[in-house]
């Protein structure tokens, strides 16, 4: 059954469109990459499809697990089993990263767990993303370095357990051994609760450890090109030019 | 002890005074010394107290309203007068106290004769048994609680008043300080000897158990050197009293290498006026910690001071006002140094919403002997929406070179960004903002005990979203 089903959804910020009637479906348990170049309105969907106030739908409808989400707010898609990991996670002062993490899981799961159990369990989710413990008492983001901030969004995936997570350039900005250890992360989460996965990324590095099972190429808010996994080597080989109209040059 | 606290928005409408006389006239004709020696009387005052009583109201005629901060021409003068006189008849009964605020003590699940001594109405909260246990403890390490008055007549205790009650704080300081030293009622008096350090807090909150006890009350605390006291006063149920005034006065003198640390977490009824003044003078290698939470009232005027009179004497101030609709909130702090190598240090952040007005007041004074010092002052505002408000006034004034001091300011609002990214993890969008603010207040949550920092957290969720989750 599908878990996402998109269509020809239009978006923007203001009066500029940036998506021209976007289609896209996943599967349950399915993993898909969203790959284009920048500019291409690949953040744009991630926010969209989330329910960000800063882009507004003007067509097109967005359905999670058969229901019509596209005018509900970011609150209620998360507890449908939504996520979005932010490409830029916000920085928030005196909300510590583990009461953060603590306050969401009992908002989307209706339940307040015992502090012991989610200590343990947060605990756990650290250690698979080699997060020192002292993360959990600090200040949410502020004064993260990049890889942290992605570590600690991948943690709140792990802890969430969506059913549907968007990771948004989760990759962006990371070293060699930080793409490890986030792909690892990403990975548990596949394995753990068998989520559906849309990954927008540049890098196939974060791929690595991950069954591919559908790619979609969006130029210019349109999606231009699906495939499977092959599609990412053949991006990887030659660039988005074929599909930008540069390659017909 | 677990309390609740729930607490709604108060309709002000039904509060809004406004007469047209002259203000300072009026509340000047109102309290006639026949009435201060009544209430003198009443309470057994020695000589001295009824004659400073009376000295003090002289200077109330004379003195003129404050000539800063926000209008307090609302404030009716009749009330208060028929309010502080002795036997009064007035708001005695349940009956009377508003039903907004009734719904409110029982939104809390406050038992009733607690709600009728936070409504002023009631006498008989009956807290004594904790408060017995707390002072059993507290008596066995030589430290000395009770209530302002009982000390007055104790030959113990009574010299020890007489030299220090408005020393600090003088009625002429300014009017509403003349005021308290007319018409004072209740408050506590703590007293730690030499060397004692008391490990629990005390808790003036133990001590709701006097009409009119929270109203112009006087809390004198003395910690002698190497001592060390917490002391806690208020807590975040509303508290609430027809009159509308509170003049409370808090005077610390803290000792030699001793420590005292002051939390406070105010929470008035908004048809109040909280003209309160506090202060503290600390000795050689002192320290006075301020902790302060201020939310409710109407119009506020607050600014706690620290006198540094000894070498390296040191004073904190870490606060949090809190202006909702219809509120006036000006508060700050003022700190003295006059000894060398004296240390302060202000952190203060302010919340405005929903038309609010929040005014940061801060004055650092260095003498010309305070050779070495140094001070640093934080504030920073944040503004909820674009009817509110939220102003700055540091002041200094320094008189030798030979010192290091800094202040910082910064106003910001609530990022979209920071509001979706909270909801897109499951949080609604009030509670997106609720945490975002006490995450911005958290430099008072973390200074105080847990179970005050919960409340306080309580207190900002409830005046941002009205509910307690």
């Amino acid at each position: 059954m599908d878990l996402l089903n998109i269509e020809h959804l239009t978006a923007g910020i203001e009066d500029r469109e940036l998506l021209h009637g976007v289609s896209l479906t996943v599967g349950s348990g399915e993993t898909h990459v969203l790959m284009g170049p920048n500019g291409a309105g690949k953040s744009t969907l991630g926010f969209a499809v989330m329910g960000s106030p800063e882009y507004t739908v003007t067509g097109g409808t967005i359905r999670f697990a058969g229901e019509d989400i596209t005018r509900e707010s970011p609150d209620k898609r998360a507890k449908r089993g939504m996520f979005l990991s932010f490409q830029n996670p916000v920085e928030i002062p005196g909300l510590s990263l583990s009461d953060f993490i603590r306050n969401a899981l009992e908002q989307v799961t209706g339940q307040r767990m015992k502090l012991w159990d989610f200590k343990k369990q947060l605990k756990a989710a650290m250690d698979v993303l080699q997060m020192d413990a002292a993360y959990a008492d600090r200040d949410l983001n502020a004064g993260f370095s990049g890889g942290e901030k992605k570590k600690a969004e991948i943690l709140q995936l792990l802890m969430l357990k969506p059913k549907l997570a968007i990771l948004d350039e989760t990759d962006s900005g990371l070293d060699v051994d930080a793409v490890k250890t986030v792909s690892a992360g990403i990975a548990a989460y596949r394995e753990g609760c068998g989520g559906s996965l849309l990954i927008i990324t540049h890098n196939s590095k974060i791929l690595d450890a991950l069954h591919v099972d559908r790619t979609h190429i969006i130029a210019d808010g349109r999606i231009v090109k699906e495939g499977g996994a092959e599609l990412i080597a053949e991006i990887n080989r030659s660039g988005f030019d074929a599909y930008t109209g540069k390659g017909a040059v | 002890m677990k309390r609740n606290t729930q607490v709604s928005d108060i309709d002000r409408s039904r509060y809004d005074f406004r007469y047209a006389e002259d203000a300072a006239d009026f509340l000047s004709s109102g309290i006639t010394p026949e009435i201060i020696r009544e209430i003198s009387e009443e309470k057994g005052d020695p000589e001295w107290m009824r004659a400073f009583r009376l000295h003090a109201l002289e200077i109330f005629q004379r003195t003129e309203m404050p000539g800063w901060g926000p209008p307090v021409d609302g404030l009716n003068m009749d009330r208060i007068v028929t309010y502080i006189r002795p036997k009064s008849r007035m708001n005695t009964d349940w009956n009377d106290v508003p039903e907004n605020i009734k719904a409110t003590f029982e939104k809390l699940g406050i038992p009733q004769a607690e709600r009728e001594s936070l409504a002023g109405v009631g006498a008989q909260y009956d807290s004594e048994l904790v408060y017995h246990n707390v002072r059993k403890e507290v008596a066995e390490s030589g430290v000395v609680y009770t209530d302002l008055e009982s000390a007055m007549h104790d030959p113990k205790y009574a010299d020890m008043i007489r030299t220090h009650f408005m020393k600090l704080v003088p009625p002429t300081d300014h009017k509403f300080a003349a005021l308290h030293g007319a018409v004072w009622s209740g408050g506590s008096f703590v007293y730690v000897p030499a060397g004692v350090h008391l490990d629990i807090p005390l808790q003036s909150y133990f001590r709701l158990n006097a009409k009119g006890a929270g109203q112009f009350e006087h809390t004198l605390i003395i910690v002698e050197d190497n001592a060390y006291l917490h002391f806690i006063e208020g807590c975040s149920a509303p508290k609430y009293y027809e009159a509308g005034l509170h003049a409370g006065c808090v005077e610390l003198y803290v000792g030699r290498h001793a420590t005292l640390r002051y939390s406070t977490i105010e929470n008035w009824s908004k048809n109040m006026y909280n003209l309160n003044t506090k202060r503290s003078v600390v000795a050689e290698g002192g320290r006075v910690e301020w902790v302060s939470g201020s939310f409710g009232s109407h119009v506020s005027y607050l600014y706690p001071m620290s006198i540094l009179n000894g070498r390296g004497a040191h004073a904190e101030f870490t606060g949090i006002t809190f202006a909702g609709e219809g509120q006036n909130l000006d508060t700050g702090a003022k700190i003295i140094h006059n000894a060398p190598e004296t240390t302060s240090h202000m952190d203060t952040k302010s919340i405005s919403k929903s038309g609010g007005i929040s005014t940061f007041r801060s004055a650092v004074v260095v003498k010309e002997n305070a050779v070495g010092s140094r001070s640093s002052v934080s504030c920073e505002s944040l503004m909820l929406d674009d009817i509110s408000r939220s102003d700055t006034v540091p002041a200094m004034d320094i008189r030798t070179d030979k010192c290091d001091v800094g202040h910082e300011a910064k106003i910001g609002r609530i990022s979209d960004d920071a509001v979706f990214y909270l909801m897109s993890r499951g949080l609604d969008e009030q509670t997106a903002r609720a945490m975002i603010v006490s995450g911005f207040a958290d430099n008072v949550s973390k200074e105080l005990p847990l179970e005050y920092a919960m409340e306080m957290n309580n207190l900002i969720r409830l005046e941002m979203t009205g509910n307690v989750g």
